[in-house]
Order: structure tokens, then sequence, then C-alpha cells
């Protein structure tokens, strides 16, 4: 614990909440005025994040900045918020990637730009609070109120079948979470039952046992909530819909909502059921390896963009999930640096595609060609985008995407070696994809329009920034995660001894590039 | 002669606010002659003071904890805390009357007593613990209900929602007054204490009894709307001026609820492995018909009709798991669906235009651009209702699953969360309405009144508080309520 200093995580959250009750009472007539705030807005936020990210310190597996008050009594439920070297990370990319998203989406918000600034500054509150809360209640609300801003940005300023692909989102997600809900309440009565009082508090019911059965039980409903989010394969069938009918700029954010998912699997899967995670590993290794593999070929038959990008994020993310299930240190540390690297590279796609279909106004990918001859900048930031994404050495997605095979192949050689083809699939549909749209004949659509300006390139200088500084020096951030990862893995090795494999202190020195 | 007030149990103290609402009921009738048909605004205000004097009576008796009349009422704060809430339910029902009377042309005085003298039987109710005062009370609600149901003579809908209340509610006062005699005649008394009693001395059940119980129960089953006597409430809810059915939806469940817990907790608390299977599949039928019925609900009356047979279910799983933390989640959820349900039928007072009500779906497309803030409330209250994160709706479900899970009532829980996800399906419907619909022709907007928008604040603002931060004014969790219960 570090004192009781600043409290970065509660202004992390509530930063931008306040932020977006401005919003109303600006007029909608001043686009401008409501766009600039909510980008202040986010851009302080950010500022707040990465002050926290300099007084964090490594080496410790702690929960830091930590903060807890009472909030509900009668239930025991607390304000309990915290991070440790795995969630920082990710709410420091969350904060980071809302500007972009703002960014990304500047022209698009000019038709509803209250509607935008609103769910998106909420969206990111609800995102920071899902990764900090270390109450269980807490850590549902976050959950579920990220739900509502992605819901309405679908359903208010998405595409034609809106309406249909909002529900649908919804209900999928809300399914898992109910039944989550469920299984977080048995848990404080068995509390109840053991300690003689009411907690959700992530700490304290780490402390309760737990019938085996009734254990399982439990673990599968926390682990349906968090596998359709991820989406885990077969739960998938949500994300295509959502993704093309989404306003496409926003789905930089939306790969960080999917990385809740995962990160719950981290955070609560290993903290309140390593057992339980231990004993279903060789399915979710199985689901994640399918998934892999199948979200490749469908992606290479894809005939529009968005989706074939929203298919790719499908495959990245089953990559997580076979990194999070091999309890190695390399697998988890690859999995936590590639959900960064997923929402980076991933997230800086559906940019650069939403730039594209802003001047060709179509996404299909036979309608286009030639357009990096056009617009050179816009072709050599995809392209460079788009090698991160197949997990180009040098690059951020190959450190990651490494460390997971390498985790998951001291554990069970085949999945690794059939999730490695996942690879050569990723390189396939995108440079087919890349080869067809921005080379070959000029396919004459949005003939006129110029490259990308300045606005569009500073959107995208964060993003490029970090596929290059994580991909030449990935020790700077697996540095900061490292005793994490030791923590969580020790977890997995109380219950299990044999599924502690490798030297935690190993990962850093596998990336020696920069010495 | 000198009158022996002590021996006959009477305690003036106890009754004030019952007192004080009467006396308000009677001036208002009496003042109604003098005051001409456009100063409706006076009267209400009136009663407002009224009512607010009477909430100042509830304040000394706090903590108290005695029995008054000889055992017929209970003062406790129990009583106090509900007592509370249906004076508040009231204030909110005239003032969000007051408008709506002169805009739809139906401003009688008589209106607003109406309304006080149903907070009488409200107050009545639930400081109840004798089963002729427990019917005294329901009565005296029930015949102000009957008539403001049908206060909109000018539609066919009101007078038809009246009738049909009034045959349902007598009935169901039928086999209440009869499930009382059997009830005297297994056990002798009347007294909720004396009829614990006789069970517990008891041997083996007594056939009598058990029938009484029941009757009693049904009785309390059409006033709650349980899934199957519940097919008046869609009708009435949808007839009855708005204001009415607000003050119906929220401020009768409230009482009678209360009325119910006491009963249960301190009359046959020995009955328990009798009522509880009984009610809790009255429960589970509650939540699934409500929450299904409302899906194809197109008048926003209607589905919040359903919806409030749907959240009467959830309160009635809080009750049967009981103990400490059903009984405060009963509460809880009581308090939250007031606030969130009371502010909904604000709001659609507020969107009503003239004479005419707008009571379709439809008329609510696009009413995010023609009224963005009475949209935000109503998006606000809806996703409360459907228990949404951050707001009172959520912590109550929390609760109500809570106890169900805490009393061994799993598969109870596990129904309780399909049908909320089918509930999630429809309030989010009306959201879909408002804010993704286009809408159909050019409406004049017509704005909330002053009046109107102070309800749908007042309501917002708990609605809110209660799921944000629902420590900062009372501890709702913590309140001694449930004190003298027998918990």
């Amino acid at each position: 614990m570090s004192g009781s200093a600043f409290p970065f995580l509660s202004v992390l959250i509530i930063l931008p909440v306040l932020g977006s009750l401005v919003v109303p009472f600006m007029s909608r007539n001043r686009a401008g005025q409501i766009k600039g705030w909510a980008l202040l807005v986010s851009l302080v936020t950010l500022a707040v994040a990465g002050a926290m990210l300099s007084a964090f310190r490594s080496g410790t597996a702690d929960m830091q900045f930590v903060e807890q008050a009472p909030w509900f009594p009668g239930l025991g439920i607390s304000y309990h918020l915290g991070v440790d070297g795995i969630s920082l990370l990710l709410v420091v990319l969350t904060a980071l990637l809302t500007p972009v998203a703002l960014g990304a989406s500047w022209r698009e918000m000019e038709s509803r730009p209250k509607e935008y600034a609103v769910f998106l500054l909420l969206l990111e509150a609800g995102m920071i609070g899902a990764f900090v809360a270390l109450d269980l209640v807490l850590f549902f609300l976050f959950w579920e109120a990220m739900l509502i801003p992605m819901y309405l940005i679908i359903g208010i300023c998405g595409g034609d079948r809106r309406i249909y692909a909002a529900f649908k989102f919804f209900l999928y997600t809300a399914v898992g979470s109910l039944l989550m809900l469920l299984a977080i309440i048995g848990l404080a009565v068995l509390y109840k039952g053991q300690a003689g009082q009411y907690s959700f508090d992530l700490v304290q019911l780490q402390t309760v046992r737990v019938p085996a059965q009734l254990g399982m039980w439990m673990f599968l409903a926390f682990a349906l909530a968090f596998a359709i989010k991820v989406p885990v394969f077969p739960f998938h069938a949500w994300l295509p819909d959502a993704y093309t009918q989404a306003p496409t700029a926003m789905l930089v954010l939306a790969t960080m909502m999917v990385k809740v998912g995962a990160y719950g699997f981290l955070r609560f899967g290993l903290t309140l059921f390593p057992q339980q995670m231990v004993s279903v590993a060789p399915v979710f290794m199985v689901l994640a390896v399918v998934g892999v593999v199948y979200a490749g070929l469908v992606a290479i038959v894809q005939k529009d963009i968005v989706r074939l990008v929203a298919y790719s994020s499908v495959g990245h993310m089953a990559f997580i999930v076979l990194g999070i299930f091999s309890f190695t240190a390399q697998g988890i540390s690859g999995a936590t640096l590639q959900m960064l690297n997923h929402s980076i590279s991933t997230g800086g796609l559906f940019v650069l595609v939403a730039m594209l279909s802003e001047r060709t106004k179509t996404t299909t990918i036979s309608g286009l060609g030639g357009l990096a001859s056009r617009w050179p900048v816009l072709g050599a930031l995809f392209t460079l985008v788009m090698f991160s994404s197949a997990g180009l050495p040098g690059l951020n997605g190959f450190v990651g995407e490494f460390l997971i095979l390498l985790g998951a192949f001291q554990v069970q050689p085949v999945a690794a070696v059939i999730a490695g083809t996942g690879v050569v699939l990723a390189a396939i549909y995108l440079l087919w994809m890349f080869q067809r749209t921005l080379h070959g004949a000029d396919c004459g659509a949005g003939q006129g329009m110029g490259d990308l300006s300045r606005r569009e390139v500073l959107t995208l200088v964060p993003l490029v920034a970090l596929i290059l500084w994580i991909g030449l020096f990935p020790t700077s951030l697996l540095g900061r995660m490292e005793s994490s990862v030791a923590g969580v893995v020790s977890q997995v090795e109380r219950v299990s001894p044999a599924s502690f494999r490798a030297q935690v202190t190993e990962i850093p020195q596998l990336f020696q590039l920069d010495r | 002669m000198q009158l022996d007030f002590s021996a006959m149990g009477i305690d003036v103290a106890a009754v004030t606010p019952i007192m004080v609402l009467g006396v308000l009921g009677m001036a208002v009738l009496v003042l109604g002659l003098f005051v001409g048909k456009d100063q409706g605004g006076l009267l209400a205000g009136f009663c407002l003071g009224g009512l607010a004097v009477a909430a100042a009576t509830i304040v000394p008796l706090l903590g108290s904890h005695r029995s008054a009349f000889a055992g017929m009422m209970a003062v406790d704060n129990f009583y106090l805390f509900f007592a509370t809430i249906s004076i508040a339910v009231t204030a909110l029902a005239v003032l969000l009357s007051a408008t709506y009377l002169d805009r739809t042309g139906l401003a009688h005085p008589e209106y607003y007593g109406l309304l006080v003298f149903g907070a009488v039987g409200m107050l009545v109710l639930v400081s109840a613990s004798q089963l002729v005062v427990l019917l005294l009370g329901i009565e005296l609600l029930s015949l102000s209900l009957y008539v403001l149901a049908g206060f909109a003579h000018t539609r066919l809908a009101s007078e038809e929602a009246a009738l049909k209340y009034f045959l349902l509610g007598s009935f169901s006062a039928g086999l209440l007054i009869y499930g009382i005699a059997l009830i005297y005649g297994a056990t002798g008394t009347l007294d909720y204490a004396g009829i614990a009693k006789a069970i517990k001395a008891q041997q083996g059940l007594d056939p009598m009894l058990l029938i009484g119980m029941g009757l009693v129960l049904v009785g309390f089953a059409f006033k709650l709307s349980f899934v199957p006597f519940h097919m008046w409430v869609p009708d009435v809810y949808e007839g009855s001026p708005t204001p009415v059915t607000a003050y119906m939806a929220v401020g009768t469940k409230a009482a009678v609820f209360a009325a119910l817990v006491r009963l249960l907790s301190t009359a046959f608390p020995g009955l328990q492995a009798e009522w509880g299977p009984v009610l809790a599949v009255l429960a589970a039928l509650t939540v699934i018909v409500g929450n299904v019925a409302a899906v194809r609900q197109t008048n926003i009356k209607r589905l919040l009709g359903y919806s409030s047979i749907s959240h009467a279910g959830y309160v009635l799983m809080a009750v049967v798991a009981g103990g400490g933390i059903g009984n405060d989640a009963a509460l809880f959820y009581l308090v939250a669906y007031t606030v969130m349900n009371f502010g909904a039928f604000a709001v659609i007072v507020a969107v009503s235009e003239g004479r005419e009500e707008r009571l379709e779906l439809s008329d609510y497309a696009g009413l995010a651009k023609r009224n963005p803030w009475l949209a935000a409330a109503m998006a606000i209250f809806m996703l409360s209702l459907s228990g949404a994160p951050f707001t009172a709706g959520f912590l109550g479900k929390l609760y109500v699953f809570s106890a169900a899970i805490q009393g061994g009532l799993l598969w109870l829980a596990l129904i309780g969360v399909a049908t909320s996800l089918v509930a999630f399906y429809y309030y989010l419907k009306v959201v879909v309405v408002m804010y993704m619909a286009e809408p159909r022709g050019e409406r004049a907007t017509f704005g909330p009144t002053f009046s109107m928008a102070a309800v749908v604040v007042v309501a917002l603002f708990f609605t809110l508080q209660l799921g944000i931060l629902p420590g900062l004014f009372v501890n709702l969790s913590q309140l001694p309520v449930a004190q003298g219960l027998g918990l």
C-alpha cells in the first residue's frame, strides 16, 4: 500500500463521469465545443493516469493506491479499489485510447456530438472501474455499467441493423453476467456462514472454503460471463454483428472492453477458484486453439474489412485465453502484454478502417483497391499497424504471441503448435486484404479525397509509437507486471505445484533487445 | 363518571399521525366547497402542508415499541417507517395531480380528500396487529381507490377500471373476512400475538386454521397482484388517471406488503413451513408471468402494470426468504420500487398532452429529441426498474437475490435472475423507442409543469442516490425497522 496519498483511482473514475455530466448542458449546435470538452476531459484523465504510472512501484505484487471505505454495510459491500502490475497498464491504456477514439470519431461525431461524448466518457469510467475494483459487487457494477453506454452507442449511433445488433450484444453479455451475480452472492453467503458477516471483498473472499462441487458451478458461472465477454469460441456470435454495426472508430474502445473478460479470468478466476481454473484448463485451451484457427479461417473469407478485423479480434483474444490457461509465467505475461497489444493494433486497424471508409464510403473489400498509391500516408500507417497485428518480429504483436506460445508449449506442446498456425492464418488474411484494398487497380471510390489530415495523423501517433516501443523495448512493460504475474502464478502453484513450470525471472531476459 | 383511558389501552399519542390525516381529509372536503375550480393549487398546497404536519407527528414516536388499543395497533419503527413512506407517496401524488387535474379538466376538491383518506388507510394498515384493524385499513384504502380509479369519469376506460377494481376488490375482501372468521374460530382470538400463541399451543395442524390463513393470504394476493390473482391490474392501471395509478401502484403496494410482513412474522411464524412454499411458488409465478406478459405490451401504462406485478414478485421473494436479511431486502426493494416507479409514472403524466393522454409506446418515439431531459429521466427510471448498475433497482435486486440464496431458495433466485433478463428486454424497449426511433410526425412539445418536474426530480434524485451512495442519508440496511417483529 502506498499510503493514502492521492486517490488516483477514484479520480480516474470520477473525472470522466463528471465530464460527461457537463455535456447535456452544452448547446447541441456547437459540436466543436462539445468535442473539445470531451477531449479535454479525456486528456486530463490521461494525465492523471500517467502520473499514476510514474508513481507506481514495480517489484511488488501488492495492490497499490488502495482505497477502501464501506459502501453498503448491510451487505458488507465496500468501495475497494487498487491496481497491481496487471491492471495498471490496462488502466493507462484505457485512458490513452479514449482520446484516440475521440480523435478518430471527430467527424462522425458532428451529427450526434452529445451522445458520443457522454457515452464515450461513461464507457471509459466503467472500464477503468472494472479494472481497479477489488470488491466483487463493485466490479459487477462497473462490468454492467460498461454495457449500457456501449449498448447505446451501437443502438443510437450505429449502422442500419443497429437495434438488432445492440440487443444481441446486450442479451449475450447480460445472460452471462447475471449468473455471475448469483455466484458472487453465493460466495458472500458462504463467507457469512464461515465468518459471521457478509462480505464481497476479493481479499476476504479468498479465504472462503467452497465445497468442491458447488465451487465448480460457481466458477462456471464466472467463467461463462468472462467467456462471453472475451469472447471465447463458441460464445463469439455477438461480436461480429456488434462490431459491424457500431461506429467503427468507437471500436478502439470496444477492444478494451473485451479485455475486462480476460482480465476477469486472471484477477477473479485465479484468485477465487484456482483449483477449478486448473481443472478446466484443458477445455479452455482446446477452445482457445479452436478459436484461433476458426477465427483465422473465417476471417479469410470475409467480404467486409470491418468483419474481417472483427474476426481477427476473436482470434487474438483466443490467443490471450491460451496464454492465461497455460498458468506459466511466460504465458500469463504474454497474455497480459497481448491484451495491450490487441487494443493497440486491432484498435489501430479499426481507426484506420474508419478513416478509410470516411473517404470511400464503403468497407467492402471488392469495392476497394489501389488506395495506397493515392493516399501514401494512410497506406504506410495501415501497413505498419497491419504488420503489428500479424505479429511481425520487431513490432509489439510478436512479443506477446511469442511469450504465449512459449508458455503454452511447456504445458501443451500440441496446442501451441496448432495455435501457431493461427499466426500464419493471420498473415494470410491480413496480407490478402491488404493486397486487395490498398494495392492493385484503383477502385475509383473516394476519388478526390485527400490523404490523412494532421488531426488524423495525430490520432494515430500514440498507437504507432506504442507499436514500435513495445516491439523494441518490451522489458519496460514486462518489468512492471513481473511481480504481479509471479503472484498470480504462485496462486496456481499453491493448488497444483506441477503446473508451475517456469521461473519468472527468465522472462525479462528473454527480451534483452534493449540492452 | 370518569373514563379510564389506560384500561382500554387508548393511546392518543400513537395515533396522532392518523388523526392528523383524518382531520386533514375532512378539512379538504369542507375547504373544497369554498374554493373555486380554478384554484386547485390552493387545495394541493393545503394538503401538502397537512401532510407535512402529519409527518412531523411521527418524529416523537420514533424508537417507541409498544402496542396500543389493547393490542390492536403496534407502535414501532416498522409502522413509523412505512407511515413515512405512505405520507411521502401521498404528498408526491398530490404534487403530481395538481396540474394534471387542471389539464385534464378533472379538478374536483374531493380528489385530494380521497388521496388523504387513502393515506389514513395505509397508516392503519401498517400499524394493524389485529385482524379486524387490518381489514379496516385495507377497506379504508380500497374505498378511496375505487372512487379515484373512476375519477376520470369522462373516459369509459376509467369507469371500467373502477368497476373492475371494485368488483374484484370486494370479492377479495370477502375472502379476507371469511378467512379472518375461520382463524377466529380456530384460535379464539383476532390478535396477532394471541394467534401465534394459540398456534404454538396446538398439537398438529388445525385444517380450519390453515384454510383461514389460506383465505387471508389470497386476500392479500389480490391486493398485491400475485399471479394468478393479478388479472385486474393491467386494465385498472391503464384506465385510472395516471397519478392515481402511480399512487395505487406504489403506495398501496408498500403498505399492504408491510401489513403482510407483520402478519406473517408476528401471527404465523409457527406456520412458516406451510405458507413458505406456497408463497415461494406464488413469487416464482408472479415474476415469470409479470415479466413475460410485459414484453408484448405496447401501452406504457399496461407495461408498467405488468412490471409492477413482477416487482411484487421480487418483494415476495424476499419476504419468503425471511430472516433478518429477507425483511431488510423487502424493505429496501419497496423503497427503491417506490421512487423509481413513481418517477416513471410522473414522466408519463408529464408527457400527456391536454385532455389526451399519450400512452402508446409509439408516442414516446423520439422523445429524446423533443424533450431530452424528460427522456433522460425516463431512461434512468427504466434502467433502474430493470436493475441496471448504480441505480436503486440494482441494489434492490442484489439484496433480494442475496436474501433468497441465504434462505436456501437458490431455485427462486435463478428464476429471479432469468426473469430479470426478460425485464431488461422490455424496459430497454422503452429506451430504444425514446432514443433510437424517429418521432412520428411533428408534435407540439408539452413540457412538464413545475410541480410535475418537481416530482420527477425528487424521484430521480432518490433513484440515483440509493444506487450510487446508498449510505448517504439513512442507511436503510441498518435501520432498526424490523425490531419488534420477532426476527
